[in-house]
């Protein structure tokens, strides 16, 4: 897949508490979840999200509850890449499970600032800033993990196992 | 090959002879666990498989989040769950009156034992390592696809050794342990790694004290956090777990990453400040910081030792006149023993509110939501921004000590200031 796209930037350590916050995890509607994705840090994301646009935070995103509500609302807000430092390990899994590419690329993330545009080729894991020339490649994901993420998601990938 | 507590599981679980970190395994699950946030969603995708459940019998699907339910939205979740564990027959459903805290039930019913490979779809399943189990947070999708088949991918993961030395001090518990341990490695200290525990001091332990290390493993970023199986894990499952298990050993040479040491004789009463776990500072070092809610409870330390630190603190004592103090005991048996044991008296003569088994207030749930600009220490387990409530309100996570010292003076407290 091949993704152009402005960027929303945010910081270390971004929790599913913050991506979605638990008061509204009494509904698992994608696009329920959206109107409130990232609200209680960035209350102009909802409103100003446009379909294309890029995440990137720092390290450990996604860190705290297993609430696949998190990554599922990102998605739904129309936001087709998270790019970081280095994501929780839930929060990554259940990135992959449910078809919303992650790009892990340790400090190069320093080389992204809020409001860049950058090309994205989720296939090869290349990230070009648009903005200021700089290239970067994600780490590979592994083994059968990458078979998971190509079939769109791990219930994808299970229905051709069968 | 030498290996890891960790590593034994895994590979008895892939059917493999070894394995070593860093290699993808898929395993075969003894338990599948979810709530009533993280189950409907999962039963959704579990749908779109089209194939039945792999064993009833190894399937837990527990009501504990926002139930007795708060709202409509969540009776309804809690109806989706219902239906769905009746249809199937599922072994560990439990209502209303019967269910307590997952993490608090699943050990003192005997579902969780030694040895077992489990995911639940909650971050704190790694609470059950405690018992020599390897246990780990999933999502929806992955809790769907063990649902249907039994099965799960892994990574097996490189081990950190958490070696404990010393005596545990009066007044420290295991919430002070895991603390601590935080605070020296960080909220990614673990990431994508297990905590393993070693070393004389996990004798100094008792299974309440692990149960609370191997739960906020998670908040170090680990997979797992998993404890020796020793005779104080011994004697706790021998009452409680019915059917046979096999416990795991580490190798005398397993390979870890890294070692981190703890001298249990050196530690305070600690606190983890807004708003992340890993800042945490002695609470004799804080200077005053007034509070308006106290909650003890949850998953983390909402066991009966927990509540017997309380009681013994609020014993003729009164929760100060601007403070809430929310008692919740974490399973009907914990709450029965309490009464037997006239804890639920000291709670309510000193003026504090005492709960049905819930998460309710550690998530935001319900049963305890913060205004903007308040203070709670909790014994819970996360102090994000708005975690349990308004996105300016504050969470310091504390043992069950200082968490009713607190409530007593109004302030963040050691438990020598008020005993």
């Amino acid at each position: 897949m091949k993704i152009e796209g402005k960027v929303w930037r945010y910081g270390d350590n971004i929790d599913t508490d913050v991506i979605i916050p638990a008061r509204y995890l009494n509904t698992f509607d994608p696009a329920e979840l959206a109107k409130h994705c990232m609200v209680d840090i960035d209350e102009t994301f909802a409103a100003n999200v446009k379909a294309g646009d890029v995440m990137v935070g720092g390290k450990n995103f996604g860190c705290g509850s297993s609430r696949e509500h998190a990554p599922v609302a990102i998605k739904a807000s129309g936001i087709p890449v998270v790019i970081a430092a280095s994501f929780a390990r839930i929060f990554y899994r259940n990135g992959i499970n449910i078809g919303l590419p992650l790009l892990e690329i340790g400090d190069d993330v320093e080389k992204i600032s809020a409001d860049d545009v950058l090309r994205i080729d989720t296939s090869t894991g290349t990230i070009e800033n648009l903005t200021t020339g700089d290239t970067f490649h994600a780490h590979p994901l592994p083994g059968f993990v990458q078979e998971i993420a190509s079939a769109g998601g791990l219930i994808n990938y299970i229905k051709t196992k069968k | 090959m030498a290996m890891t507590m960790s590593e034994k599981i895994l590979a008895r679980h892939a059917g493999l002879e070894s394995v070593e970190a860093g290699q993808l395994v898929i395993c075969d699950l003894d338990l599948v666990m979810a709530n009533d946030v993280t189950g409907p969603p999962s039963i959704k995708e579990f749908e779109k498989i089209g194939r039945p459940v792999f064993d009833a019998e190894k399937i837990a699907l527990i009501p504990d989040h926002f139930q007795p339910a708060k709202d409509i939205k969540s009776a309804d979740l809690a109806k989706i769950m219902r239906d769905f564990a009746r249809k199937n027959k599922i072994a560990h459903y439990y209502e209303q009156g019967r269910v307590g805290i997952e993490h608090v039930i699943l050990p003192e019913f005997g579902v969780v034992a030694p040895g077992m490979l489990i995911i639940g779809a909650d971050s704190h399943t790694c609470t059950y390592g405690a018992v020599n189990a390897f246990s780990t947070g999933v999502g929806t999708t992955d809790l769907a696809v063990g649902l249907a088949t039994g099965k799960a991918w892994f990574k097996v993961p490189e081990a950190v050794n958490v070696r404990l030395t010393g005596k545990k001090p009066k007044n420290i518990c295991g919430k002070d342990v895991i603390l601590t341990l935080i605070g020296k490695i960080g909220v990614d200290g673990a990431l994508y790694k297990s905590l393993e525990f070693t070393g004389e001091g996990v004798a100094e332990l008792s299974m309440t004290d692990r149960l609370t290390i191997s739960n906020m493993a998670i908040e170090a970023g680990a997979k797992a956090g998993v404890f020796p199986f020793d005779k104080a894990a011994e004697m706790y499952v021998a009452r409680r777990v019915k059917k046979p298990f096999q416990p795991v050993a580490a190798d005398e040479d397993a390979k870890y990453c890294s070692t981190v040491e703890i001298n249990l004789s050196e530690l305070k009463p600690v606190v983890a400040l807004p708003h992340l776990p890993e800042n945490v500072k002695p609470v004799d070092s804080l200077g005053e910081i007034k509070i308006n809610q106290v909650v003890i409870g949850s998953c983390t330390n909402g066991r009966l030792e927990d509540l017997g630190i309380a009681a013994g603190i609020l014993r003729g004592r009164k929760v100060h006149p601007d403070v809430r103090c929310i008692i919740i005991p974490g399973s009907q048996e914990i709450y029965k023993e309490a009464v037997h044991c006239h804890w639920i008296d000291i709670f309510i003569d000193a003026g504090c509110v005492v709960s049905c088994p819930t998460c309710g207030p550690c998530l935001g749930g319900y049963m305890g939501i913060l205004s903007a600009g308040e203070r709670c220490v909790s014994t819970t387990n996360r102090n994000f921004r708005g975690r349990m409530g308004h996105v300016d309100s504050e969470v310091y996570l504390a043992s069950p000590f200082v968490a009713a010292a607190s409530a007593i003076t109004g302030k963040i407290s050691t438990p020598e200031e008020v005993l």
